[in-house]
């Protein structure tokens, strides 16, 4: 009992650690560093909201990029030519829209299993790409500028504006810490554990009663919502979105982040997206075949971390008390080694 | 006359040209061992997932007391009082003999799907599991992982979760397959206790634990129900005796 304890406190402490040096960081780092460490935090939301159906659920799904892709459409959408949107209201409806969209997509992709799943999940995702790209709704191929961030005013006084790098640098901070502490809770609480059960034995968890459809369809849905925010967050951040943002190319890169951070926490994911796009900065800078060390490194990972980067927590800090062998993880290497090669 | 936890009318299912289950009528009672026998392809396997509902019936109906639940999926049967086992033991391999048990009882509890709290906060839960692993034979084992149990320990707990779940009739698939003496003993001595307050359906080819166990017995042969009734009356029924011993064994 004693140690579960001082496991429980090195892990707060550890936490807290982190977010003390990411408030510190934009009053000692340089607005570039702060701007890509946004950046990769939002990567990392979109990634540990992806993780809640590929790892906690076993539900490999390729149009995540769709959902993260619509809200930030959707923003775009409701941004006025030279005006800030509002953030109360775009923020809310990019993140409904997005949820909107992973019920529907989920309500008829869960129907189908393994790697029939995978696949009515990309064919949707290049559904909503084509519907971007093809069509005049939103600057076609050519994507659409946000030309003013959102902001929250109050009777014409600013209240909160996202031009401005260092808010907008703490607006990603607290949403990162709300996607983290909703999604812990969510994968503690009885829906997280049966959402497992069903990833684990579909058959048992519906003989014993459970609603494997409709729980898989909320995890998927709530999942799509976080993807949404992420989206927000990026389109506000770029001022501009493209149809390559839906692409089954981002849906793959974040399943990358996924597995290399762990499929079996909340924020391996965060670490996942934190180690990728950390490495490709650095390798981009030194290399001209980048990509080639990039995908040699994360092969590496893989091979010698099959639990993710936060596989290595335990062999710092001692033995976590559960750290068992991903079953779903096998299918879920296979589907992204897939995507890549194509 | 015990009550009827759950009763089958003029059940039938066909796959393609073959009907494997045919005009079967079963009344399974309270505080009974109902045992379904017959030689193999008889469709007795197909009669326990009509009645679990992993099969639906293209003609018939199913009431499990008072209410019909021929049209239910079986997750909503679950939760309507049936609980059922696997001629392959299915558990959650990964999962803690208690987190398997524990998930059993979340699932008839009154928010199996809350999403706030930890699962720790309801005590309630973790009662039910633990008594249900008590009853099950397994107390000490609750926090071993389940893959790691022997295999008539894997029995054991599906039963565990079958009671965790409180249902009013049990169904249980060849639930001495592949085990040993002394293990099958057990299991034995496990499912003649399950009768209490409950209902209990099984198919089972070791006739000897058939006939110790049952209070009722059904015999099938291609698809349809040939004899039912005591274990005494069966045994002796000429039908019985020929789909058992072939025609040319002429009845005495």
């Amino acid at each position: 009992m004693f140690e579960m304890n001082a496991t429980r406190l090195r892990v707060w402490l550890f936490t807290l650690a982190c977010l003390i040096a990411a408030i510190a960081l934009p009053f000692l780092a340089p607005t570039y560093y702060v701007q890509f460490f946004a950046k990769a935090l939002i990567m990392g939301m979109l990634a540990m909201a992806l993780n809640l159906v590929v790892g906690h659920g076993g539900l490999v799904s390729l149009c995540h990029a769709a959902f993260f892709g619509l809200a930030g459409y959707v923003l775009a959408l409701l941004s006025p030519r030279y005006d800030a949107a509002s953030l109360l209201t775009t923020f809310p409806l990019a993140v409904l829209s997005s949820a909107a969209a992973g019920l529907v997509i989920g309500a008829l992709a869960l129907r189908t299993r393994g790697i029939y799943f995978i696949m009515v999940t990309l064919a949707f995702g290049e559904m909503l790409f084509f519907f971007f790209h093809d069509t005049k709704v939103a600057g076609g191929s050519d994507g659409i500028f946000i030309n003013v961030r959102p902001e929250i005013a109050v009777a014409g006084r600013q209240l909160l504006d996202l031009d401005k790098p260092i808010t907008f640098y703490f607006f990603v901070l607290a949403c990162l810490v709300g996607v983290v502490a909703l999604l812990t809770m969510v994968v503690r609480s009885p829906f997280g554990h049966a959402l497992a059960a069903a990833r684990d034995n579909e058959r048992r968890a519906r003989s014993l009663g459970f609603p494997i459809f409709r729980i898989r369809l909320i995890a998927f849905a709530l999942s799509g919502g976080l993807a949404g925010v992420a989206g927000y967050l990026a389109a506000a951040q770029f001022g501009f979105v493209a149809p390559q943002m839906l692409g089954w190319h981002q849906s793959a890169t974040v399943l990358v982040m996924v597995l290399i951070g762990g499929l079996r926490s909340v924020t391996g994911p965060l670490v996942g997206a934190l180690v990728l796009i950390g490495l490709e900065e650095v390798l981009k800078a030194h290399l001209d075949n980048w990509k080639l060390a990039e995908g040699l490194i994360i092969i590496g990972i893989v091979v010698m971390l099959p639990n993710g980067i936060r596989q290595i927590w335990p062999m710092i800090f001692g033995s976590s008390p559960e750290v068992p062998v991903d079953a779903g993880r096998a299918e879920a290497e296979h589907a992204v080694a897939e995507a890549r090669h194509a | 006359m015990h009550e009827i936890a759950l009763r089958a009318e003029c059940l039938q299912k066909r796959f393609g040209g073959l009907a494997a289950v045919r005009d079967v009528s079963i009344d399974v009672h309270v505080g009974e061992i109902h045992a379904v026998i017959g030689p193999n392809g008889a469709g007795k396997s197909t009669l326990i997932n009509l009645l679990s509902g992993e099969l639906f019936a293209n003609a018939g109906e199913i009431l499990l007391g008072a209410t019909n639940i021929t049209a239910f999926a079986p997750d909503r049967r679950a939760r309507a009082g049936l609980g059922r086992a696997y001629q392959k033991t299915t558990i959650f391999p990964k999962f803690s003999v208690h987190e398997n048990v524990r998930l059993a009882a979340q699932a008839r509890s009154s928010a199996p799907l809350r999403m706030f709290g930890g699962v720790q906060s309801d005590t309630e839960c973790h009662r039910r599991a633990a008594d249900a692993i008590g009853n099950a034979g397994l107390s000490g084992r609750s926090q071993v992982i389940a893959d790691r149990l022997s295999h008539g320990e894997q029995r054991q707990l599906e039963i565990a979760m079958v009671l965790a779940t409180d249902p009013r009739i049990i169904l249980l698939d060849e639930p001495l397959a592949g085990m040993g003496q002394s293990e099958a003993r057990e299991i034995i001595a496990l499912i003649a206790s399950l009768k209490i307050g409950r209902a209990v359906l099984i198919v089972e080819h070791d006739m000897d634990a058939v006939f110790e166990l049952a209070d009722r017995l059904t015999v099938m042969q291609d698809g349809g129900v040939i004899a039912t009734g005591l274990p005494q009356e069966v045994r002796t029924h000429p039908a019985v005796r020929a789909a058992y011993l072939g025609n040319y064994g002429d009845v005495a």
